[in-house]
C-alpha cells in the first residue's frame, strides 16, 4: 500500500453551511508526513464517522481540530482549519476558548482522580462559567443529565470517578467535555475500551447530543459508524479517500480502496 | 594447599565436571535415547555437585580452624599461664601465632612447646582439609556422573538448586539487617540497665563525659535526649523546607515543562548535586555558608554563632534536593498522558493542569518521596558534624549551634572507648531509636508508594 498521486477525495467532502471546514490540511511529525492535503466539511448538528485502517491518520486528523496536537512538540499542522469562518491556526487565536468551544472524548476513559463532582466541576472552573455554588450544582447536574449519568451516579457524587465502571467512566467524560457547553465534540475511538453493553448505551448517547452539537466521531467498528452517523469518511494512509452519507458509504462505496476495507479485505 | 589455590582446584574440577558430564548426556543422546533434559542441564548439574559441597566446607572450615586450633594450642602452654585469666590465655596465644608465622625471631622458650605445636598442627590442618575437599569434589564427579542417566531429570534438579542458591543470597542480606538490629538492641539495653528509658527519651540534659577512671575528673554524665532529637527535628525540618519545594518545582518543570534537550542536560545535572560526597558538602557549609550567614546576621544586629542549625540544615536541603526531584520526577511521569489530554481537551493551560490534575494524582507517590527524602534527612551525619557543631542545646532557634542524634553517635564512638560504660553504650541506644524512626518513615513511604501504583494499573 503506498499514497496515491494526485488523488481528489471521492463523493462530497463539502456541504452547505459548515460548522467546521478543513482546506487542503496536512500534518508533520517532524520529517514524516502523517497526513496529506485533507479538505473536509463537518456540518452543524452532523454526525461524522471517521473510519480507516490503523495508523491511517483519521485520529491525527480529529486532533488537527482542537489542536490538540500542540501538545505534540515534533508536529506541525499546515492548510487551514475554520471554526465558524474563524481560522483556528491563527496565531492571535489562544486554544483555551478554542477547546472550550471544540471539547474532545478520549480512546480509554480518563476520568481526573477527584470526585464525580469535581470531574464535571473542572472545566466550568477554569473557565469561570459558574457564578456561585448552585450554578455550579446546575451544571453539573444538567451536564450528567445529558450523558445519560445522574440517575445512577446521583446520590454518590463525591465519590471519586475512578470507581465508577469502564462505561460509567467514559459517559463521565461525555459529561465534563459536555460541562464547558461546547459546539463541537470530537470523539477518538470512545468505545474501544468498553463492553457492549456500555457501547451501546454511548451510541443512544451520541444520536441524542446531536440535537445540540456537531460530532466527530473516529471509530474503528464499521457496524458503530453505521449506526450512529449520517456521514462517513475514509481514510486511508494519511489521505481522504472518499467521503459520503453514511448508507451509500456501506452499500455502494465510490473507490476501490473504500470498497476493499468495509468488506473487510485489510484493516 | 592453601585456600585460594584450593579454590582454584575445585572451579577447574568443576568445570572439568561440566564438560564431563554434557559429553556423557550426548553419548547417550547419540545412541538414539530420549533424554530428559538437554545435556548442558546435566553437565550443569554435575558441576554444581563438583564445585558446591566443596566450596561449602572450604566456607565453614576457615571459620571453624582458628578456633578449633586455639583450644588445642591451650593444653601445650605453660602452667603458670594456663592458670592465669583468659585474657592472659588470649595474650599467649596470639604470642604464639606471632612467633609461628615469624619462625625463630625471638624465641621464648616456655612457649617454644606450643609453638612448635602450632606449626605441626597448621601442616596436619592443612593436609586435612586439602584432603577432605578434593576427595569431596572428586566424589560429586564420580557420583553425579554416574547419575546422568535418560531418566534423570536434570533440568529441574538445577533449578532446585538455582533457587536455593539465590534463597541463600538473600537471606544473607535479611540476617546482616537482623544481626545489625539483635547487636545494636542488644547494646541498648545493657545502656537501659545503667541509664533509665524515661530518663534517655525525655530528660532535657545531654552531656554524655563521665570519668572512665577513679582519678580522672568528669561530671557524672546525663543522657536526656531531648536536646538530640530536637536538634535533629530543627535542622530536618530546615532541610525539607529548602528541599521540598525547590525539588517538587524542579521536578515539574522537567516533567511537564522542559523541552527534551533542557531535559537531557538538566536533569542529569542535578544528579551531580546527588553524587557530591556529603564531607564536601559539610566543609561548604562550614567554611562558606555558616560564615555567610553569620555576616548577615551581625549586619542585622542579630547573634549568630559560628556554626548554626541554618547553615547545616540549607546546606543538606540543597543535597536532598536531587532526591526529592528524581523521585517527583518520576512518579509525575507515571501520572498517564490521558488524563493530561482531558484537561488540555477541555481547555486548561498547562499551570492548571499541573496544579489540578497532575498533582493530585501524583501526591501520594510525592509524599512518599518526601518521606525518604526526611528519613535520608534524618540521618545524615557528616554536614551536620561539620557545620552545627556539638553543642547540645535544647532550642528552637535556627542561628544558635545545636547537635544531632547522628553527630552525637559518631562523638560518643570516636577515640578509645570503654566498652561498658555508659557513655560509649549510649551511641546504640541512639543508634536504636534513629534506626526505628526512620523504620517507620520508610515503611510509610513504601505503602503510600504502592497505593499510588495500585490506582492506575
Amino acid at each position: 500500500m503506498s499514497i496515491i498521486e494526485n488523488h481528489t477525495t471521492c463523493g462530497s467532502p463539502l456541504v452547505e453551511s459548515p460548522k467546521l471546514t478543513a482546506r487542503n490540511v496536512g500534518v508533520f511529525y517532524g520529517e514524516k508526513q502523517a497526513i496529506f492535503d485533507v479538505s473536509l466539511d463537518i456540518g452543524s448538528n452532523e454526525v461524522i464517522a471517521l473510519i480507516g485502517p490503523s495508523g491511517c491518520g483519521k485520529s491525527t486528523f480529529l486532533r488537527c481540530l482542537n489542536r490538540m496536537n500542540d501538545t505534540i512538540d515534533i508536529c506541525s499542522v499546515t492548510g487551514k482549519i475554520e471554526l465558524d469562518n474563524e481560522d483556528i491556526y491563527d496565531p492571535k487565536v489562544d486554544v483555551v476558548p478554542l477547546r472550550a468551544r471544540v471539547g474532545m472524548v478520549f480512546q480509554k476513559p480518563n476520568p481526573f482522580p477527584k470526585s464525580i463532582y469535581d470531574n464535571i466541576a473542572y472545566g466550568p472552573r477554569i473557565h469561570g462559567l459558574a457564578h456561585s455554588r448552585v450554578d455550579l450544582d446546575e451544571i453539573v447536574e444538567k451536564s450528567l443529565q445529558r450523558a445519560g449519568l445522574w440517575n445512577e451516579v446521583k446520590d454518590r457524587l463525591h465519590a471519586p470517578g475512578t470507581g465508577l465502571s469502564g462505561g460509567q467512566q467514559q459517559r463521565l467524560c461525555i459529561a465534563r467535555t459536555i460541562a464547558v457547553d461546547p459546539e463541537v465534540i470530537l470523539m477518538d475511538e470512545p468505545c474501544s475500551a468498553l463492553d457492549p453493553i456500555a457501547t451501546a448505551k454511548i451510541e443512544e448517547l451520541i444520536d441524542e447530543l446531536r440535537e445540540n452539537y456537531t460530532i466527530a466521531i473516529v471509530t474503528h467498528s464499521m457496524q458503530q459508524a453505521a449506526r450512529v452517523s449520517q456521514r462517513t469518511a475514509y481514510f486511508h494512509m494519511g489521505q481522504l479517500i472518499e467521503v459520503n452519507p453514511t448508507d451509500q458509504v456501506f452499500t455502494t462505496p465510490e473507490h476501490s480502496l473504500t470498497e476493499a476495507y468495509i468488506t473487510g479485505r485489510f484493516g | 594447599m592453601n585456600y585460594s589455590s584450593l579454590i582454584i582446584v575445585v572451579l577447574i574440577l568443576l568445570g572439568a565436571g561440566y564438560l564431563l558430564g554434557r559429553n556423557r548426556a550426548r553419548a547417550i543422546a547419540g545412541q538414539g535415547v530420549k533424554l530428559h533434559s538437554l545435556p548442558t542441564h546435566y553437565g550443569a548439574l554435575v558441576a554444581l555437585w563438583t564445585g558446591l559441597p566443596p566450596l561449602l566446607l572450604l566456607l565453614l572450615w576457615a571459620l571453624a580452624e582458628g578456633p578449633v586450633v586455639d583450644h588445642l594450642l591451650v593444653a601445650q602452654l605453660p602452667e603458670a599461664v594456663q592458670q592465669g585469666s583468659s585474657a592472659d590465655i588470649q595474650l599467649a596465644i596470639s604470642k604464639v601465632h606471632n612467633l609461628a608465622s615469624a619462625a625463630g625471631v625471638g624465641a621464648v622458650a616456655e612457649l617454644q612447646p606450643a609453638v612448635e605445636h602450632l606449626v605441626a598442627l597448621e601442616s596436619r590442618a592443612n593436609i586435612l582439609h586439602s584432603g577432605v575437599v578434593l576427595s569431596l569434589a572428586l566424589l560429586g564427579v564420580a557420583v553425579t556422573w554416574r547419575r546422568v542417566q535418560p531418566q534423570l531429570r536434570a533440568r529441574s534438579e538445577v533449578e532446585g538448586i538455582v533457587r536455593k542458591l539465590l534463597f541463600a543470597s538473600s537471606g544473607i542480606a535479611v540476617l546482616t539487617t537482623l544481626g545489625i538490629l539483635a547487636s545494636v538492641l542488644f547494646e541498648a539495653w545493657m545502656f537501659f540497665g545503667k541509664v533509665s528509658v524515661f530518663e534517655f527519651l525525655f530528660g532535657t540534659s545531654w552531656s554524655p563525659q563521665i570519668a572512665l577512671r577513679a582519678d580522672q575528673s568528669g561530671s557524672s554524665g546525663s543522657f536526656g535526649a531531648v536536646p538530640l532529637f530536637a536538634g535533629t527535628l530543627l535542622i530536618s525540618a530546615i532541610a525539607m523546607f529548602i528541599a521540598v519545594p525547590i525539588g517538587l518545582m524542579s521536578a515539574i518543570y522537567l516533567s511537564e515543562y522542559a523541552s527534551p534537550r533542557v531535559r537531557s542536560y538538566a536533569k542529569p545535572a542535578l544528579e551531580i548535586l546527588a553524587g557530591i560526597p556529603t564531607v564536601v558538602y559539610g566543609f561548604f557549609a562550614a567554611l562558606t555558608v555558616a560564615p555567610v550567614i553569620r555576616s548577615i546576621g551581625a549586619s542585622w544586629g542579630l547573634e549568630v554563632s559560628s556554626e548554626s542549625a541554618l547553615a547545616a540544615g540549607l546546606v543538606m536541603g540543597v543535597m536532598i534536593i536531587p532526591f526529592v526531584s528524581s523521585l517527583s520526577d518520576d512518579v509525575i511521569n507515571a501520572v498517564p498522558q490521558s488524563l493530561r489530554d482531558g484537561s488540555y481537551g477541555l481547555g486548561a493551560t498547562r499551570s492548571e493542569t499541573v496544579r489540578q490534575v497532575v498533582i493530585p494524582a501524583a501526591l501520594p507517590g510525592i509524599v512518599g518521596a518526601v518521606m525518604l527524602a526526611v528519613s535520608r534527612a534524618i540521618g545524615e551525619t557528616m554536614i551536620v558534624a561539620m557545620a552545627a557543631g556539638l553543642a547540645a542545646n535544647l532550642t528552637l532557634n535556627p542561628l544558635d549551634s545545636v547537635t544531632t542524634v547522628t553527630v552525637q553517635i559518631v562523638t560518643l564512638l570516636v577515640g578509645d572507648q570503654e566498652f561498658d560504660s555508659p557513655k560509649t553504650l549510649a551511641a546504640f541506644a541512639l543508634g536504636l531509636v534513629l534506626f526505628l524512626v526512620t523504620l517507620v518513615l520508610n515503611y510509610v513511604a513504601l505503602k503510600i508508594v504502592q497505593k499510588y501504583r495500585e490506582q492506575y494499573d
